[in-house]
């Protein structure tokens, strides 16, 4: 195939993995598995946004005596797209908040009724 | 049976609708946009050389402010949560004795990595790094400390003083950007000195030093309430 | 040019090493297989992350995503089974 390179490739790992995360999301039974999978899932959208803003052959978005620069320290023709790369930063951090608050929401439940299984949680069932 | 066959169908339609996305897409070859303006004039406007810095802090400096608020939401949430009962509060957690190379080799290594995270955020504008890598890498140490440990008695008193004060300086100066300079959290309150040194930049170390600070406290907070509640006896 | 091929076979090497340590994180019956099998998941995911020339977001992932998130998960297990020991 012509045109495979970099960004296609983590374009379709990144495509899989938000497909098995999801997988895991709805037919697992424990708590925990719920919990893995759904970080998983975070995993998987994060590298799709960074690999969107993947340009061919350029390098890291610092500026340093090793990058081409022209002008006034003007880099834009010469390294990738850094807002998806900042937008990425701010994720992985609310994700890791949002697992942490999961899990001990998991713990809570497990202390409540002693098991981990979804479907003997049904008090909000109608 | 028919659980399964609809769950199925379902991932198949999303794979459909990524399968389409994906045929579509050439690798681009040139910036466009806002990004072209951020890498063109941002050493020149915000004088920082870590050009992903300089948007966190300076261009999107709301998403920042949105984010630490979100982490101390969910840090006060889960300490409200694994509160301990006054019974228990008290008693020690029985464990198997530590190995003493765990303990010997954590005597050494916790001021290293707590000087090493000082480093990566104060030196967030000039490599990679930043605020929420340094405080990422203090909780570490806090961990390790924890791990060699389990007994301990982490001081609570000085890890709320930090996060609070970390979190009201940071607004502070977000404040003074709009009364001194251009807008909120705008860098340019302190001269922007030579381009490349380590008091470059404006207030921008100032502002990430904060920021990992408050965020190591908070990650050590959740670590430390994780580790309480082994004692607690259902 | 040579560099470019390089490039390309790691990241295929680890789009392959990801996808399987995912399935074993999702099927596998034992939690403490499938807690470590995401967190290895994360590291391969930072190795990408600098390959696509994006070392902050590598650092970031590496730390949070990989060693903090892991080590909650273990608190959380070990819990749940003294108190089922106890019970």
């Amino acid at each position: 195939m012509e045109n495979f390179d970099l960004g296609h490739i983590s374009l379709l790992i990144g495509f899989l993995l938000i497909l098995v995360g999801f997988w895991g999301v709805l037919t697992q039974k424990n708590i925990i598995k719920i919990i893995v999978g759904f970080t998983i899932l975070n995993t998987g959208i994060n590298i799709l946004m960074v690999s969107l803003g993947y340009v061919k052959g350029k390098t890291a978005p610092i500026i340093d005596n090793a990058v081409a620069q022209t002008g006034n320290h003007d880099v834009s023709a010469s390294v990738v797209d850094p807002v998806p790369q900042a937008l990425v930063l701010t994720a992985i951090v609310i994700g890791f908040g949002v697992t942490a608050l999961m899990l001990a929401y998991a713990m809570k439940l497990y202390n409540a009724k002693k098991t981990l299984e979804i479907n003997k949680f049904n008090d909000l069932k109608w | 049976m028919l659980r399964n066959t609809l769950l199925a169908l379902v991932i198949l339609v999303m794979g459909y609708m990524f399968y389409n996305v994906y045929s579509n897409y050439e690798t681009r070859t040139e910036l466009s946009g806002i990004s072209q303006h951020f890498t063109a004039q941002g050493a020149e406007e915000v004088g920082a050389a870590n050009i992903v810095t300089a948007i966190v802090v300076t261009y999107r400096g709301f998403d920042t402010l949105g984010e630490v608020t979100i982490l101390f939401l969910t840090a006060s949430i889960i300490a409200f949560f694994l509160k301990l009962k006054d019974e228990d509060y008290e008693s020690s957690i029985d464990h198997r004795a530590t190995s003493e190379l765990l303990v010997t080799a954590s005597q050494i290594l916790i001021p290293i990595i707590f000087l090493f995270g000082i480093y990566v955020f104060m030196n967030g504008h000039l490599t990679p790094g930043g605020g929420f890598q340094g405080g990422a890498i203090i909780a570490t140490g806090v961990a390790l400390m924890i791990l060699a440990t389990p007994n301990i008695k982490l001081n609570y008193h000085v890890i709320h003083w930090v996060e609070a004060v970390s979190g009201v300086s940071f607004v502070i100066i977000g404040i003074l950007g709009i009364v001194l300079a251009g807008g909120f959290l705008d860098n340019r309150i302190l001269g922007l000195g030579e381009f490349g040194t380590l008091f470059s930049a404006g207030a921008i170390p100032i502002i990430y030093s904060f920021v990992g600070l408050k965020v190591g406290a908070e990650i050590s907070n959740i670590l430390n309430k994780y580790q309480k509640s082994q004692k607690e006896k259902v | 040019m040579n560099n470019e091929m390089v490039f390309i076979g790691i990241a295929i090497v680890i789009g392959l090493v990801s996808l399987i340590l995912a399935f074993v994180a999702i099927h596998n019956e034992k939690l403490s297989v499938a807690i470590i099998a995401a967190g290895v998941v994360s590291l391969f995911a930072s190795v990408l992350y600098l390959l696509m020339a994006a070392p902050d977001v590598a650092m970031t992932e590496a730390s949070i995503g990989s060693g903090l998130s892991t080590l909650i998960f273990f608190y959380v297990l070990n819990k749940i089974n003294k108190t089922k020991n106890n019970a």
